[in-house]
């Protein structure tokens, strides 16, 4: 053996470290083929993946559409639509990258990168989710009124009506087709509110909600904000398991695995402070993306790179090799200075 | 350089950037290194058929995706065909992801970073990482519950980090092309260049036995277990010359079998984890030879129960 860089150029040596160099194996080779195996192995695993597809299939269950909502949990929508329309709703109150409301962006010691973003995905709630689709409602006369009252009235006008309504709805109840609340000075939100609540129910707001102008709409940020405002759609998530606190997003519908792989980014939600933490996104997103480029950047990382070596599981993978050094020899590789 | 030709000059192929970019591929990956049929004898473990194996994933995953594709994406939901394709797509992401997580794994307990391997564990840990976003994106746009629950959840996480202002999950427009063309083409070339580099740099050795375990273990160098081992501290060159390579040393075909470094096959009972030879590795166990057979070439064919298992050539990188 020779320590020496066989070529005789090259910059100055230095130490052999196990935890980078290798020694390069000029021992015995045995039959191969790469080919074979990797074909062998597409034919196992699509065995095994046809074989769980006809015995699992996979699931689909209907989303929650603003008409499912409205029709299965008419109160909640239409409490929801008032926070909509007095801004008061997740979605109104969200700041960046959806409104410009202040101090509510999360941050990561003093930095906001969503703040430093910007409102990228602007969204008026008032105005997408509740007033312009029903300006889209042709033929109703009482409703033209009512818009164009609340949107003549004041700004003072307007939060005096909208807190009224507020109190009201929250005790309202649905009955024969109809929205029923206590009257009170809440001057014409509560026709805007019962004609949105109609308008849901028919399934005409899904398609009024679209962002996009154009016939064929693809996105879908203001229905699914306003959907995901209520309390409907969460209940239906809790009871799937699927809640924040229930490991979320890493689960899906029925008894399937979902997505397993990413069990560690859910795991930080589960632990303090991060599950309590206002902040607590864009702490999880930090902690993941520190480990995601350490695990890339592993080679590089002193102790860490040295963990397979004290850990020993190579001598199980290498066994049938050490074994043919001789059996001492596997027994005493780990500890080397 | 030109070369008359019937009274046609005719280009060297180094002077053309097509002739280079050949003599540097060939180089770099000569066909018998790209498509190898012999590897180290050491490279025997089930831990080696994890990558096979999430490459077959990948292929059926890909496969799937284009026949749902064909139809569009809301065909699933209307057809017990197209329920049976998404069901072949779904069980085949999960096995690609638990066949590379294993792969993973066991890279790491190899070390499988070490000399000049560093780019090809990076490109893995790439491909990982972008497989899970390729993955998420397919859950946003399967339009159904999943979809949107996982969706406006997964928001405020994204919009926190500045990025969802950009990539909004909630556009199912955006996700769906992102799910089918421009991720699946960044997994396909990741995945191709990991590939390309494992070939390239081929499988990592086992961690040698150094002269003080030697020592400890009643061995000396070239001993009757025909080691030879590096000395704690030795110098290792620093830029060394391109490593000696499976497959790139060629044996002649017609050298004799050898008789020292070819693995025995385990005694039963001798070592803790003795298995049964049946269990031994890979899916070349048929062509797996008892000792000294035809089916274990050497590297050199001076080697013998005298020779070095490994040479020392440093990482360099």
């Amino acid at each position: 053996m020779s320590a020496t860089n066989p070529t005789g150029k090259g910059r100055a040596h230095r130490r052999f470290r196990p935890d980078r160099d290798v020694v390069e194996w000029q021992g015995a080779y045995r039959r191969y083929d790469v080919v074979k195996e990797v074909f062998i192995c597409f034919l196992v695993v699509l065995v095994l993946v046809v074989a769980c597809a006809i015995v699992f299939s996979s699931p689909d269950d209907p989303p929650v559409t603003v008409k499912s909502w409205s029709s299965a949990a008419p109160v909640d929508f239409a409490q929801t639509a008032m926070t909509e329309l007095d801004g008061t709703s997740a979605t109104a109150s969200y700041g960046p990258p959806y409104t410009d409301a202040k101090g509510v962006s999360q941050k990561l010691g003093p930095v906001s990168i969503e703040s430093a973003v910007g409102v990228r995905i602007p969204i008026n709630t008032a105005q997408d989710f509740v007033l312009k689709p029903l300006a889209t409602l042709p033929d109703r006369p009482v409703l033209a009124s009512a818009l164009a009252e609340y949107q003549g009235a004041s700004a003072a006008q307007k939060a005096s009506w909208d807190s009224a309504y507020e109190k009201v709805v929250a005790s309202a109840t649905f009955s024969n087709g109809q929205l029923i609340v206590k009257s009170g000075p809440y001057g014409p939100v509560g026709a805007l509110i019962d004609n949105l609540v109609s308008m849901a129910r028919t399934g005409a707001l899904d398609g009024a909600l679209l962002a996009s102008p154009q016939l064929y709409a693809t996105n879908y940020t203001n229905p699914l904000l306003f959907i995901a405002d209520g309390t409907y759609m969460a209940d239906l998530a809790g009871l799937r398991h699927l809640q924040g606190d229930q490991w979320g997003m890493m689960n899906e519908t029925g008894n399937y695995p979902g997505q397993a792989w990413l069990w560690l980014y859910t795991l930080w939600y589960q632990v303090p402070p991060m599950n309590a933490s206002s902040n607590g996104d864009v702490e999880v997103w930090a902690i993941m993306m520190l480990l995601t480029l350490a695990l890339a950047l592993l080679p590089f990382i002193p102790v860490l790179r040295s963990l397979p070596r004290w850990l020993g599981v190579y001598r199980l993978i290498w066994r049938y090799h050490y074994r043919s050094l001789g059996p001492d020899v596997l027994l005493q590789l780990p500890p080397d200075p | 350089m030109s070369v008359p030709l019937d009274g046609i000059a005719v280009t060297s192929e180094k002077a053309t950037w097509t002739g280079k970019l050949r003599e540097k591929a060939l180089d770099a990956l000569p066909p018998e290194r790209l498509l190898p049929d012999r590897q180290p004898a050491y490279v025997a473990s089930w831990a080696y058929v994890f990558g096979a194996l999430t490459i077959g994933a990948f292929i059926i995953v890909m496969a799937s995706g284009a026949v749902l594709a064909l139809e569009g994406p809301a065909w699933w939901h209307s057809s017990n065909a197209g329920l049976f394709v998404n069901s072949i797509h779904l069980w085949g992401t999960e096995f690609f992801f638990m066949f590379m997580v294993v792969h993973l794994w066991a890279k790491f307990f190899m070390a499988a970073w070490r000399g000049k391997r560093k780019a090809t564990w990076i490109t893995g840990v790439v491909a990982f990482a972008v497989s899970i976003a390729t993955a998420f994106t397919g859950y946003l746009s399967q339009q159904n519950f999943d979809s949107e629950w996982i969706g406006t959840q997964a928001k405020d996480g994204i919009n926190s980090t500045g990025a969802g202002a950009f990539w909004n999950v909630l556009n199912f427009g955006q996700m769906l092309m992102w799910h089918i063309v421009l991720l699946p083409l960044v997994v396909s070339l990741i995945i191709g260049l990991h590939v390309l580099l494992v070939r390239r740099r081929g499988v990592v050795p086992p961690f040698a036995p150094t002269q003080a375990q030697l020592a400890k273990a009643g061995l000396s160098l070239g001993g009757a277990a025909g080691l030879e081992a590096p000395t704690p501290g030795a110098e290792a060159p620093a830029d060394p010359s391109p490593q000696v390579l499976p497959g790139q040393a060629e044996p002649p075909q017609q050298a004799p079998p050898p008789q020292a470094p070819v693995p025995p096959e385990p005694p039963l009972g001798q070592v803790e984890v003795a298995e049964p030879t049946s269990s031994q590795p890979t899916l070349e166990d048929s062509s797996l030879p008892a000792p000294g057979g035809s089916g274990i070439e050497t590297a050199t064919q001076a080697q013998g129960p005298e020779d070095s298992l490994w040479q020392l050539p440093g990482d360099g990188s």
